[in-house]
């Protein structure tokens, strides 16, 4: 269906990557928000906490992050769509919620500006260490889906697509940002609502009687029902069987954490997104992502400039992971160049897809600044040789 | 002639013995039958005291018993606590 | 002859019956009270939601047939806010233990107190962390003796009434699982207020707290509820204190009237922006 025009700011705009998310949000159908302040994303909800009432919704700034983190949850079993902001410290306090949206399958956002850590580490400045974190932070078996934008253009654009696949999936969604991404300023231009795609809630039309809140028709995955339409349904996160009662044992364990699992394996191929460039004939390709990608481009740049064979494979999901397409490249292909501002976390599954086919080599970097071109350009010799 | 009676779901109780405490006309006892966890339900000792107050109702921690009013006529009523 | 149906019957998923809570325990007890609060108040089930956190209380989301969230531990009320100010036209209850509220909760019963975010609380005390096998809760006696502090806990009990007075509840009532009608008529009066309500109740747990410190069973606790229980309408919360074997001061400590956080938000929405301000409407997602 289309975006709501209310929440739709059309226009050519000069916005930074956390006032571009704000507006995805809004655009996306987000009428609701908790939050609590970390740098470098409070601008986020202060946009929202400034926008909202003039468009219809609610942004509650709670206590912690632990209570912001559920807080959204239980907007989303109101009615509305919703979403909060963090960054490191604030998203370690969120695992136990992002699991329990993996578990009860509720679908919403959270949006993590990454920033040197670990603990409090660099609060102003970048890094894209919570790689890891976003698809293992909490306990147990479950999947997400992250996505990683590169400007303050796709911090809108690809926002409303995480709503989106929120929705599709009844998943959480990470949008993995960066203090760069989020606090550089660029264009941003939202087009009228009506070109704007948005998903609805996956609302079951079954009658009171019928409907199983947690079961399917070999869809895997199950419609949802808001409190207050007389459904009178059990959410837990508790393992549970088809009816949201809690049952716990190994038979429905397996079958409930199986269905988490495959409904976006299975969709796989519908949920990845990558850029890619120069692919068909390259010898060495760049992995990246985020604000890294746009180093990497420069470096790319170069290395054609020196008359290498180097393709571009830019990461906009990150989780799930393109395991196919890097296996694939990996057949033909000398090596991979993974430049992150990391120890080493996305190079870690290129390696495990590249199945030994292919060098990895990470160009690693400890956060607080972006790499220089030529860091990564280097690297990029060194594969090529 | 009482003015109330009992129904019992004995297959619910865990003779925690509140119902028959808390009884204001000591209608209950714990009788020496078992429920097939092993426990012994209560059993109406005093019908003829019941006045349908469903305190019994009220205490059981277990929803395994209450009691509602019988009109003077011999209709039965539920009980609306 | 047919038996007429339990009245709480129609508000249970009788198909998970009977439930693990322990012989004596007083759960079920204050579930009936809750039963009877919403037949006496005629609350529109449709429009009642239930939520609670982990812990022995917070397996009464899974038992009540309503739309039930059973969440995270000490998390119930964020959830509820959530809810609530999602859905305005909700009623919703917070039914939970003395652990999960007050211990991991704490910061949130507070803030939600202070806020006077418009939630119903029914905390279900039993003194101990149950669930997980007799731990030490903050509301927990002194010198008690649990798995926890095999030799006797050394801090004095939370006093919660006098607690979420402070924090700014405007409806505090505290009652045991042997004052079934008064807890039931407290219920009903949290239903007909708007604003931060909290009822605790204080109920056995015979299984851990009373056997371990040797005060016998779940009749023998109601028992004792009945003669120690003293009803002060009015007392000053400071005074409501418990201790192991002393009195238990019971009955309806606060009840004031301030605007609740929707309608102070509300209102100073409409002030600062005028006609620029958008009510929220009914959902946009589906």
């Amino acid at each position: 269906m289309k975006a709501d025009p209310r929440g739709v700011l059309t226009g050519t705009h000069f916005l930074d990557g956390d006032h571009a998310c704000c507006e995805g949000a809004l655009a996306a159908g987000a009428r609701f928000a908790s939050g609590y302040p970390i740098t470098p994303s409070t601008e986020v909800v202060e946009r929202f906490a400034s926008r909202v009432p003039t468009v219809g919704g609610t942004f509650i700034q709670m206590e912690d992050e632990l209570a912001a983190s559920i807080t959204l949850q239980g907007a989303v079993w109101g009615g509305a769509k919703a979403f909060t902001v963090t960054s490191g410290p604030g998203f370690s306090l969120m695992m136990e919620h992002i699991g329990y949206a993996a578990m009860t399958e509720t679908p919403c956002v959270f949006v993590d500006v990454q920033r040197g850590g670990p603990s409090t580490g660099l609060p102003t400045l970048p890094a894209q260490a919570d790689m890891m974190q976003a698809r293992w932070g909490s306990h147990g078996d479950y999947e997400i889906i992250a996505l990683c934008p590169n400007s303050p253009q796709e911090c809108f654009d690809l926002t409303i697509k995480a709503f989106n696949l929120a929705e599709e999936f009844r998943v959480p969604v990470m949008f993995m940002m960066d203090e760069v991404v989020g606090h550089m300023t660029e264009k941003v231009v939202i087009p009228p609502a009506d070109q704007i795609e948005v998903v609805p809630r996956r609302h079951t039309r079954k009658s009171v009687e019928e409907y199983l809140p947690y079961g399917t028709n070999g869809d895997l995955v199950p419609e949802i029902a808001h409190a207050g339409e007389g459904y009178k349904f059990h959410v837990t996160g508790l393992t549970h069987d088809e009816r949201g009662y809690p049952n716990m044992t190994p038979q429905t364990q397996d079958k409930l954490v199986r269905r988490l699992q495959n409904k976006i394996r299975a969709a796989a191929d519908r949920i990845v997104m990558v850029e890619e460039e120069n692919l068909e004939d390259a010898e060495v390709v760049v992995v990246s992502y985020g604000i890294t990608s746009r180093v990497a481009q420069r470096a790319i740049d170069l290395a054609h400039g020196r008359g290498l064979r180097v393709g571009k494979l830019r990461l906009i999901t990150a989780w799930p992971f393109p395991d196919k397409k890097i296996r694939e490249l990996s057949e033909k292909v000398r090596a991979f160049v993974v430049p992150e501002l990391n120890l080493g976390q996305m190079a870690r599954e290129v390696e495990r897809a590249a199945g030994g086919k292919a060098r990895t080599l990470a160009v690693t970097h400890a956060g607080g600044g972006v790499h220089q071109p030529e860091e990564i350009l280097k690297t990029i010799v060194e594969a090529s040789r | 002639m009482a003015k109330g009676r009992v129904s019992i779901v004995v297959e619910r109780c865990k003779a925690c013995g509140f119902c028959v405490e808390f009884c204001p006309t000591k209608v209950l006892a714990l009788s020496s039958a078992f429920n097939s966890k092993g426990y012994h339900p209560p059993h109406v000792v005093n019908p003829e005291k019941c006045s349908g107050c469903d305190l019994c109702g009220m205490y059981c921690p277990d929803f395994a018993i209450h009691g509602h009013k019988i009109a003077p006529a011999g209709k039965e009523v539920a009980s609306e606590g | 002859m047919s038996d007429l149906v339990n009245p709480v019957e129609q508000f249970l998923r009788t198909d998970r019956m009977p439930h693990i809570w322990c012989p004596g325990c007083g759960i079920g007890t204050t579930v009936n009270s809750f039963a009877h609060a919403l037949i006496e108040s005629k609350i529109d089930l449709k429009s009642l939601a239930l939520v609670s956190g982990i812990g022995c209380t917070g397996r009464v989301a899974g038992y009540v047939k309503l739309d039930s969230f059973h969440t995270t531990h000490g998390r119930a009320i964020p959830f509820a806010t959530g809810l609530k100010l999602a859905n305005p036209k909700l009623q919703v209850v917070v039914y939970s233990g003395d652990g999960d509220l007050s211990a991991i909760g704490g910061n949130h019963l507070i803030h939600a107190a202070r806020r006077n975010i418009d939630l119903k609380v029914i905390c279900v005390n039993n003194l101990i962390y149950a669930m997980t096998g007799g731990q030490t809760a903050p509301t927990t006696p002194d010198h008690a003796i649990t798995s926890t502090s095999p030799y006797g806990t050394c801090e004095p009990a939370f006093n919660l009434p006098h607690l979420v007075e402070a924090a700014g509840a405007v409806y505090v009532a505290r009652w045991t699982t042997f004052h079934v009608r008064q807890l039931a008529r407290s219920i009903a009066e949290a239903f007909q207020k708007k604003g931060f309500s909290f009822i605790e109740v204080i109920s056995p747990c015979p299984t851990l707290y009373q056997r371990r410190n040797k005060l016998g069973d779940g009749l023998d606790t109601m028992k004792y509820y009945k003669e120690k229980s003293r009803v002060k309408h009015g007392a000053p919360t400071s005074e409501v204190g418990l201790t192991m074997t002393g009195e238990i001061i019971v009955g309806k400590f606060v009840d004031r009237d301030r605007p609740d956080y929707q309608t102070i938000a509300h209102s100073q929405f409409v002030e600062a922006l005028g006609e620029r301000f958008v009510e929220q409407t009914e959902t946009v997602c589906s």
